[in-house]
């Protein structure tokens, strides 16, 4: 797979931003390729800040912030290419959906034709066509965060940012939001999300970004993260007709933390420190034909526990 | 090329000129506004009804009085706290009301967005104030009826209402610029309001080359009719050569167009910090 070069990444090059005393991030180095990259933290960890430091809406104290080779410095054609679905709940007064999605596109510079076909077309995306016409103001917080969505959405970005996009969505919203990212991710291009709701990050995510009070903890592909976290052993989940034997042969082997049998004892999880000597001893004993495997699926190689294990607090309850 | 952004560009302006126009007259926030642009209209307005036909007043009266209302009320009082009412307001009410990212995030260059909200202040201000300044020539003469009719269209009356509404126009363009410039380097408009105020006010004590420095200087020189200094500033007030209009209109506009620089370059610095606000 060829690497993706400097114009197609999202570059933090040695990146501090301070708002007076306050540390907003610090020493931020990052390269985020094409695809689906989360930005995980608490409260006041600095997703917000670094993805207004993306879009040019606060300037870093130190370093230097490109996307896809571009900086806000050239708005004209930074803004051509992104789209920043912020979380300020505030609108211009009196303003309908449509009229908010149209004057964003007539700021692009479009004809009113083609503004009302694309304003139409973002309205059709987020499921607010119905509701276009009517005031922002008495829109409930789900619709404001799709009219929001519509318009980060409507110019057709190649580079989407989404600062908590799923707040306020009813369920089958958040689902079909889910979808539009991932479509928009699957294209090849660059989605960066911030969000609350870990578990819905993990579907769609392909790398995450893990902050914590201003610094990147870690960052990269979930599973290559999750791996070198080596201080909480890897926890595997094995559904199979003989969960007692395997568990013995585990035993067998020093890497082996614990092993636990699921109460229906047609299951266990597995906790190790080395993942590959597991995987080649379960090779060898299903070949052998001593078990019979239903399932096998790492029980948190996920970003809530990455989340857990790096930053302390369950991710949950963010 | 050059051609194609200039185009893009000035569709950008248009665009922004008529949402912020529309949201400038269309504002709950502005009925004061428009109480300054009209209170005069229904003074003379009484006045003509306490006076039909011009039988308790004489025309040369009320031409010096509507002098004034036009000098005195309308470009030191009305037009300025008006523009710096609305002009302060066009980048500072977006903070407030946290919708400034909208604009920041669009494909725009700042300097665009500048020019496309100071052209509609100036617009909603020459709309009001302009207004404002007929209805009260139209009141203060049309109650003398033939009479006031004679001396606008045989008379000089034509030639002062013109030369009132040009002062309109280029008070609200000269103090335009300097509030937006202003809302762009402070937070609270009103300390160096009230700076521009006195200076505004008292700047006729000042040697002439000093009096260049204020907006009133230029716009003095085309007031129709001449209104001396009274009271005690008139022991003070050094009367300074009035300034040809072919080298008024140029140093007027540089000290407009020094304002409106001076804004756009400031507009780079401005993030987005609702919460600092």
């Amino acid at each position: 797979m060829t690497q993706p070069t400097s114009n197609q990444q999202i570059i933090f090059d040695n990146v501090s931003k301070f708002y007076g005393d306050v540390l907003g991030v610090n020493r931020v180095n990052l390269s985020i390729a094409p695809g689906i990259t989360s930005l995980v933290g608490p409260n006041g960890s600095g997703k917000t800040t670094l993805m207004n430091l993306m879009t040019g809406l606060v300037r870093p104290t130190q370093g230097g912030v490109s996307v896809c080779g571009l900086t806000a410095d050239d708005p004209e054609k930074f803004f051509k290419m992104v789209g920043y679905c912020s979380q300020f709940d505030s609108f211009p007064k009196g303003i309908t959906g449509y009229e908010l999605v149209n004057n964003t596109l007539l700021l692009h510079g479009m004809d009113g034709k083609k503004a009302h076909e694309l304003a139409i077309e973002a309205l059709q995306r987020v499921n607010l066509l119905d509701a276009a016409h009517r005031k922002v103001a008495g829109y409930s917080k789900g619709m404001r965060q799709r009219v929001r969505l519509a318009q980060s959405i409507a110019h057709r970005p190649t580079v989407l940012i989404l600062d908590e996009p799923l707040n306020g969505l009813d369920p089958m919203a958040r689902a079909e939001s889910i979808a539009l990212f991932q479509s928009i991710g699957k294209q090849g291009l660059h989605v960066v999300i911030s969000s609350h709701i870990l578990h819905e990050v993990d579907k769609i995510s392909d790398r995450v970004v893990l902050l914590s009070s201003g610094y990147v903890v870690a960052e990269g592909a979930i599973h290559s993260v999750r791996t070198e976290v080596k201080e909480h052993p890897m926890q595997i989940m094995v559904r199979c007709n003989n969960p007692s034997l395997l568990a013995s042969r585990v035993f067998a082997l020093d890497h082996a933390v614990e092993a636990k049998i699921h109460a229906d004892g047609k299951g266990i999880l597995v906790r190790t420190c080395d993942i590959e000597k597991f995987y080649l001893l379960l090779n060898k004993i299903v070949v052998s034909g001593e078990v019979e495997l239903e399932a096998v699926a790492p029980a948190d190689d996920d970003v809530n526990s990455i989340y857990q294990y790096l930053i302390g607090s369950d991710g949950g309850s963010i | 090329m050059a051609t194609a952004e200039w185009h893009k560009w000035w569709t950008q302006f248009v665009v922004i000129a008529k949402m912020e126009y529309r949201k400038n007259v269309f504002t709950k926030r502005g009925l004061w506004i428009y109480f300054l642009a009209f209170a005069p209209v229904f003074i003379i307005g009484a006045h003509g009804l306490e006076s039909p036909m011009g039988k308790r007043c004489s025309m040369g009266e009320d031409t010096r009085i509507l002098a004034g209302i036009i000098m005195f009320f309308y470009v030191r009082l009305g037009i300025f706290f008006g523009c710096l009412g609305l002009f302060t307001w066009l980048f500072r009410g977006e903070v407030v009301q946290k919708s400034l990212h909208y604009y920041f995030l669009a494909p725009v260059r700042r300097e665009v967005l500048v020019l496309g909200k100071y052209v509609a202040g100036v617009a909603t201000a020459v709309t009001l104030f302009g207004a404002g300044v007929l209805l009260s020539y139209v009141l203060m003469y049309g109650h003398f009826g033939v009479a006031g009719q004679n001396f606008t269209f045989d008379g000089p009356g034509l030639m002062h209402l013109r030369n009132y509404l040009l002062i309109t126009v280029l008070a609200c363009i000269g103090y335009g610029s300097i509030f937006l410039a202003l809302s762009l380097v402070v937070k609270n408009p009103i300390v160096p309001g009230t700076m521009v105020f006195l200076w505004e006010a008292i700047s006729g004590v000042f040697p002439p080359i000093i009096q260049k420095l204020s907006i009133t200087f230029y716009l003095k020189g085309l007031a129709p009719v001449e209104l001396p200094s009274e009271g005690i500033l008139a022991l003070f007030t050094v009367v300074a050569e009035p300034v040809p209009l072919w080298l008024a209109l140029p140093g007027f506009g540089l000290v407009v167009c020094a304002m409106l620089a001076f804004a756009c370059w400031r507009i780079h610095s401005l993030e987005i910090s609702y919460s600092a606000e």
